[in-house]
């Protein structure tokens, strides 16, 4: 028997009222996969990820997690499918202070019983959320923001995490080992699903990946392939 | 200056500015959370007005007449219907409207405060309307005849909004339906994706806004002993008066704005001038609106109504 992916989208439309962005979308990540979205400025991805969401729903197609149509289901019952999204911009709840974003990661879990082992193992992963723990998330740098985002998505325990440009904003340095923490989540049996506009990280750190353009899917390969391909090389990495 | 005088002023000030600080609260935590003023708040102060006296009346119709049971049966009373009284308003005028431009919920919350008070007044009358004195007796300081004073009903106002307000802040800081609530005011189509339901939260808001313009209606009833159709008006604007003074969206704001106000009000009318206390309030708001529209405690940041 084939295995089934943990998403799927089949022939996924996406418009913002009259604006149609994303065409006829296929696409899919198997379990412990690292799939990578890349594409350029405006070409739909964070979109894509939106449409998971019903934040808006496709117009036509539909969404499969684990088997089951989650397309235009409410957009707070996504969440206890579990998938978690660290969205764009990070997004964290800037009055809050650092725990109690990490709390807000638990909301979709019907069992918290999980919380302090969960903890536990986020501040490992990030030792400057722990030491940072009661301050307010609004005064954290974009680099510890976006190490908190990813802490309050695994609060969930997600099987499927979606990143939406981790790297927005942020030093090579930091981008660096925010990968390198992302590679040891996956190590950890969680499937990543990463939309970037910064290939090169994207494409070396991913199993597959997919290339969208103006709300198409134009390339699929695995990442080395990706990485060598002329065209990705032209348009998404700089090369010449 | 007579320090009596200015005591008794102080007193009958922060008992005001408490209840004006408790339906104020209804109006900052709807603005924090849907950005929209919701005119038709002082209107279910109002209601809980008339749910005290209807309240009283039943149980005195059953026999109950300790003062305590009375006023502990009427507050659950009224809280329950005001509180899904407001529910319902947000469900039925506010949420179809909730992708309109920000013109129609405004629109829609002055009608629901005309409906209330016809229906009111329609259906209750439209003279004044009494409750009985259960509580007696005073605190005097001073000598025979010269004194300052506080009534044991002032001192109930001030202890019960006080016990509110503190219940209230522990909900919001400390638990996870509080936290629920500031993830939605803060970002609410994060807060969905992280798996809140911000409908129920937003109108959970809306229910305890209205359950403390109970507490308030029916501390605010007893104390004074009369009301008519029309008092959620004058009533609402200065509560609305205290959340804009205190910084409209912020919960401590709309509480130090209900006791300024209070003060403030409560001295104009002693010293300055007892006939002119409801311009003198208003004409504080269109001041504040001018020179420092997001108040005192709140973000600079606030749009025009
Ligand atoms: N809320 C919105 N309303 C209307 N158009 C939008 C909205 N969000 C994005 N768009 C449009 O959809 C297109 C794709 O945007 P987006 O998904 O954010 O791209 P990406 O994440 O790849 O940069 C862009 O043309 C953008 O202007
Ligand atoms: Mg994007």
């Amino acid at each position: 028997m084939k295995p089934t992916p943990i998403l799927e989208l089949k022939d996924v439309s996406v418009a913002y009222g009259p604006t149609k962005v994303l065409h006829a979308v296929n696409l899919h990540v198997m379990p412990g996969e690292i799939v990578t979205l890349i594409g350029s400025n405006g070409a739909g991805k964070t979109t894509l990820l939106k449409s998971l969401y019903s934040a808006p729903a496709p117009y036509s197609g539909s969404i499969f997690l684990n088997d089951f149509d989650i397309t235009s289901i409410p957009t707070h019952e996504v969440s206890k499918r579990g998938m978690s999204l660290v969205p764009e911009g990070r997004r964290i709840f800037p009055a809050m202070s650092v725990v109690e974003n990490l709390a807000m990661g638990l909301v979709a879990c019907a069992d918290k019983s999980h919380e302090q082992a969960t903890l536990k193992k986020i501040y490992e992963l990030f030792p400057r959320l722990y030491e940072r723990r009661e301050q307010r998330a609004g005064t954290l740098s974009g680099g510890e923001q976006q190490m908190l985002a990813i802490g309050r998505s695994m609060m969930a325990k997600p099987r499927l995490l979606l990143l939406d440009e981790p790297s927005l904003g942020l030093a090579p340095l930091i981008v660096k080992a925010i990968f390198t923490t992302l590679k040891q989540i996956a190590a950890d049996g969680t499937t990543i699903f990463i939309v970037e506009q910064n290939a090169n990280q994207a494409l070396k750190l991913a199993d597959r990946a997919y290339v969208l353009a103006n709300g198409v899917i134009t390339l699929t390969g695995s990442g080395a392939e990706l990485l060598s391909h002329d065209e990705v090389r032209k348009a998404y990495l700089g090369a010449h | 200056m007579d320090l009596y005088v200015l005591g008794q002023q102080i007193v009958n000030g922060l008992v005001l500015g408490s209840t004006y600080g408790l339906i104020a609260v209804g109006y900052t935590m709807v603005y924090g959370i849907i950005g929209m003023i919701n005119f038709a708040h002082g209107e279910v102060y109002m209601v809980s007005a008339y749910l005290t006296a209807i309240g009283l009346a039943v149980l005195a119709y059953f026999g109950i007449s300790s003062p305590w049971l009375l006023i502990s049966l009427t507050m659950v009373f009224a809280i329950l219907f005001t509180s899904l009284l407001g529910i319902t308003i947000e469900r039925l005028a506010y949420r179809p409207l909730r992708k309109a431009n920000r013109l129609a919920p405004l629109i829609s919350a002055i009608g629901v405060s005309l409906i209330l008070q016809n229906y009111v007044q329609l259906s209750q009358g439209a003279k004044n309307q009494g409750v009985p004195t259960l509580i007696e007796g005073v605190f005097r300081m001073g000598s025979e005849d010269h004194f300052f004073q506080i009534t044991y009903m002032q001192m109930l106002i001030v202890v019960v909004a006080l016990i509110a307000m503190g219940l209230l802040n522990f909900v919001v800081q400390k638990t996870a339906l509080g936290r629920a609530c500031r993830a939605t005011q803060q970002d609410r189509q994060m807060a969905q994706i992280l798996g809140i339901d911000t409908d129920k939260v937003i109108a959970l808001v809306f229910g305890i806004g209205a359950a403390l313009a109970a507490v308030a209606g029916v501390l605010i009833t007893l104390n004074y002993g009369s009301f008519d159709f029309f008092v959620g008006f004058v009533t609402g604007i200065k509560a609305f008066t205290a959340a804009v003074l205190g910084g409209i969206g912020s919960l401590p704001g709309a509480m130090l704005g209900g006791i300024l106000l209070g003060l403030a009000e409560s001295l104009f009318s002693g010293f300055v001038n007892s006939d002119y206390k409801d311009v003198f309030a208003f004409a504080l708001l269109v001041g504040i609106l001018i020179f420092r529209p997001s108040g005192l405690l709140g973000k600079p940041s606030v749009e025009k109504v």
